[in-house]
């Protein structure tokens, strides 16, 4: 069984006041995701990524389609049990301290008074917050709301994680213990299912990604697989501050620095570009390969006019 | 069910006197110590009646108020804050959400009054040095002042669940105004004819019906509440306050929480 | 000096120097509206209106009207105007709000009924008002008096005086005066003796300062008249005796026609003129005698009422 099965999802708005048009902000969606997966749900801003997890989590009603968690349908109560959510840039209860947050949030997990207490400081200790415990929220910065709403997410230890864009307001400190905590839970056997527009998190993390672009499915697959499809480059460095004119045709960009050059080429004319080198004499210093990274892959995936606004590694 | 409903609303509780509202107390004792103070020396003869209509008609309106004022974001604020999210991905239904949002707001409005309605009674011995047999009505002024904010929590919190702050203000606070000449409304409707009549009469029976539950000047006068009275207006403002919450719970069911 | 200090000592001064410049340009405000017009505007003039407008909290608000009904009578009432336009407007306002605040009622009936400068001269709307009172306060003993008041002081209509008193008479509660006034009005309508009893009625069922002050003055007033009358009777039968005018009332105390030295309500002693005349030392404070005061006597602006600030 999926953990999460989306079989056709969608949803359309209508706007304007007289002259009623549609807006549509996801187009069928079909997509699953398998237990203990941790999964990239990747796109610019806009996309329709928060639309998609705010109808998984019931928040908005689907215009056609539907979707399953654990095997459950949506706004079952004994699936929203076993699962998780972080929504994007929380606020919470400004003056409840960390210990009331999480209680009342215990509360209405249904977890009995003594299992609760202990759950609470377990957890504020994982995310880091055992010192902020008695503060009150509204004393909080960005980062660590961050952190009690995952907090939060995790407090009943669900099955299924979904987190809205986890990373944003964190430090690259913060950003690591998130990324380390995300691998924990998927040791632990848990599903994360998590959106952002941060390339290079997406990269490290997830077994599998899925790019969204104007509430359409771009692609899904594991990283390595789509980023197998983008041909690659190399990176040649040589001795020197000339360009030969047939290498330099060759060549997408360079760097002068020092006494030597620094040249990347396309995988398919590196043996071109080598030889061309050779041919004037020119001692060349190393020659790497250059992975392909996702950001490449959206890139040309992606209309560029269109990443412009969204895309950040 | 009901110990996430009582959770929720001991959550909005919390909340409200976290935010201060009951600092509004601080006001209240202020006016009514001034009012005491003064009024001894301004209307001889009519101590208790001044005391009686200015306390409770400050009850009332300072409670009006706090009800529209906290109604109204009952439901937005958390949209805002993203917190309702948080809450409607756990096992909690929507109209568990609604119901205890209400019991929260009720509940501070009601400890409110508790305190207010010490504040007269303290006034009220101090401009006369005793009490009356007939002061005992002011308890039954004070619980149908209750009932009003319960009329009225419900009404901002209906407004709450499907438009702005701002909006919801203003229709609740209109409702507000209109309610307190329902009986009027329902003497026009008497008068009309044809179409208008049957529109009046709608209009007339739909809105909240705030005057008869206000008695603060028979009560300032002393006189006597009839239990059929008390019987029939707790039914009808505890039949509005479920409809309005009924229309609540409905509208927050179907809405896209953008 | 730091930027931001300077910018807030500035605004401190700046706060300071406005809200003293404020304060004097409001007393200026006051005391040059004192001394023009009185500004005669009731901005809702209709009783029904303000009703609608209270949103029900119409106790209140009938509180709030009473006490400038109050402090409108007093005012006008110390500059001795001739006018008192809004009084009732505001008792009917006043009224209209609250039908049982009775005080009201009363208040109408001492002082919208008499004539200027001591009340403002509608004993016809002071009757309505009480008629309205009585309409919804059938049971209230005291506007029954009020009605009869009003008809026995202004209108001289004695009968529909007795009437009044008689059917306030019979309801719970009632001063036993009122038996009395009703029974001997017939006989007795213009007596002084009646006049006594209706005062001391007056002040008796009432609790508002000025209502009291009101009768006081009254009850001292025909103290005066009989006693003046009694002592130039007295001085005048000296003469009869003795064939010249006594030159003081020691001469009196002599033949035994008096015994002490004659003093009035307030205590000074009375002054016997030449020709058999007697007067009071100081008329000013006897605002309603009609015997007592010098030939040509013009009484000043009224000062007697609590709400005038003086007396």
């Amino acid at each position: 069984m999926s953990a999460i099965e989306i079989l056709g999802l969608a949803k359309s708005y209508t706007v304007g006041f007289w002259q009623k048009r549609k807006k549509c902000a996801l187009r069928p969606l079909h997509l699953s995701v398998e237990e203990g997966e941790i999964f990239g749900f990747l796109g610019p801003n806009g996309a329709g990524k928060t639309t998609t997890l705010k109808l998984l989590m019931g928040l908005v009603f689907p215009s056609e389609g539907s979707a399953r968690i654990l095997g459950m349908e949506i706004n079952d109560p004994r699936m929203k049990a076993q699962i998780g959510f972080l929504p994007e840039q929380p606020y919470f209860y400004d003056y409840l301290t960390a210990n009331e947050l999480l209680e009342y949030y215990a509360q209405l997990s249904g977890m009995v008074a003594r299992e609760r207490r202990s759950k609470v400081s377990e957890v504020l200790e994982r995310v880091g917050l055992e010192g902020a415990a008695r503060t009150q929220l509204r004393k909080f910065s960005k980062g660590m709301l961050q952190r009690v709403g995952i907090a939060q997410a995790i407090l009943h230890d669900p099955k299924v994680l979904f987190l809205d864009e986890p990373m944003s307001g964190l430090d690259p400190i913060g950003r690591r213990e998130v990324r380390d905590l995300m691998e924990e839970l998927k040791r632990r056997g848990k599903t994360v299912f998590f959106s952002t527009h941060i390339l290079s998190d997406a990269e490290s993390l997830c077994d599998r990604v899925a790019i969204i672009h104007l509430g359409e499915l771009r692609g899904v697959g594991a990283v390595a697989d789509l980023t197998s499809n983008v041909e690659g480059k190399a990176e040649i460095v040589w001795h020197g501050s000339t360009i030969p004119a047939s290498v330099k045709a060759l060549m997408s960009e360079y760097h002068l620095s020092g006494d030597s050059v620094r040249a990347i080429v396309r995988e398919a004319n590196q043996d071109a570009a080598i030889d061309g080198l050779r041919q004037a004499g020119i001692r060349i210093i190393s020659i790497t390969p250059v992975r392909t990274s996702l950001e490449e892959y959206f890139v040309r995936k992606l209309k560029p006019s269109e990443t412009a606004a969204g895309v950040r590694s | 069910m009901s110990a996430r409903i009582l959770h929720i609303a001991a959550n909005t509780f919390r909340e409200a006197v976290r935010d201060r509202v009951l600092l509004n107390l601080i006001a209240f004792a202020l006016l009514m110590s001034g009012a005491a103070i003064l009024v001894g020396q301004i209307s001889i003869g009519i101590e208790r009646l001044v005391v009686v209509n200015l306390g409770l008609t400050a009850v009332s309106l300072f409670g009006v108020v706090i009800a529209i004022f906290i109604g109204i974001g009952l439901v937005s604020k958390e949209i805002e804050k993203r917190t309702l999210y948080t809450v409607l991905s756990r096992p909690v239904g929507r109209w568990e959400f609604i119901v205890g949002k209400f019991f929260g707001l009720a509940g501070t409005l009601l400890v409110n009054t508790l305190f207010m309605g010490v504040g007269v009674f303290a006034a009220l011995l101090y401009v006369s040095r005793h009490f009356v047999w007939a002061d005992v009505w002011i308890l039954v002024a004070l619980y149908f002042i209750v009932l009003q904010f319960l009329m009225i929590t419900a009404i901002a919190l209906l407004f709450s669940s499907f438009s702005s702050p701002l909006l919801s203000a203003v229709f609740a606070f209109s409702l507000f105004v209109i309610g307190s000449f329902a009986e009027d409304l329902r003497g026009f409707a008497a008068m009309a004819h044809g179409a208008g009549r049957f529109l009046v009469t709608g209009a007339a029976y739909l809105v909240p019906n705030f005057s008869s539950l206000n008695i603060i000047t028979s009560v300032a006068h002393q006189q006597p509440v009839m239990g059929e009275y008390i019987v029939s207006n707790s039914l009808y403002a505890l039949l509005y306050t479920g409809m309005a919450l009924c229309g609540a719970v409905l509208i927050f069911e179907t809405r896209n929480l953008k | 000096m730091k930027p931001s200090a300077r910018i807030r000592l500035t605004g401190s001064a700046l706060l300071g120097v406005c809200l003293v410049t404020s304060a004097l340009a409001l007393h200026h405000l006051d005391r040059i509206q004192t001394r023009a017009q009185f500004a005669e505007v009731l901005y809702f003039p209709s009783p029904r209106l303000v009703k609608r407008l209270s949103l029900g909290y119409d106790g209140l608000l009938a509180d709030v009207y009473w006490t400038r009904a109050v402090q409108y009578f007093g005012t006008k009432h110390v500059l001795g105007t001739q006018q008192y336009p809004l009084l009732a407007p505001l008792l009917e306002i006043t009224t209209a709000l609250d039908p049982q605040l009775t005080v009201a009622y009363e208040f109408g009936a001492n002082f919208l009924a008499p004539k200027p400068p001591f009340g403002a001269g509608m004993p016809q709307r002071a009757i309505q008002l009480a008629e309205y009172g009585i309409r919804n306060n059938p049971n209230d003993w005291q506007l029954y008096y009020d009605l009869g008041f009003i008809y026995y002081l202004e209108l001289k209509d004695y009968a529909k005086a007795a009437d009044a008193f008689a059917r306030g008479s019979k309801l719970p509660d009632a001063h036993p005066f009122l038996k009395v006034l009703a029974a001997q009005m017939a006989q007795h309508a213009g007596e002084s003796q009646m006049a006594k009893l209706l005062w001391v009625t007056t002040y008796q069922s009432t609790t508002d300062r000025d209502i009291r002050a009101n009768a006081v003055s009254h009850l001292r007033a025909l103290d005066v008249d009989e006693e003046v009358t009694t002592l130039e009777r007295l001085v005048s039968s000296y003469r009869e005796r003795t064939g010249h005018w006594p030159a003081s009332f020691s001469e009196l105390e002599a033949v035994g026609l008096l015994r002490g030295s004659p003093v009035d309500p307030l205590g000074m002693p009375y002054k016997l003129l030449p020709e058999g005349r007697v007067e009071v030392r100081d008329p000013d404070k006897f605002p309603f005698i009609d015997k007592g005061a010098p030939p040509g006597y013009v009484p000043p602006p009224a000062k007697f009422l609590p709400s005038d600030g003086g007396a």
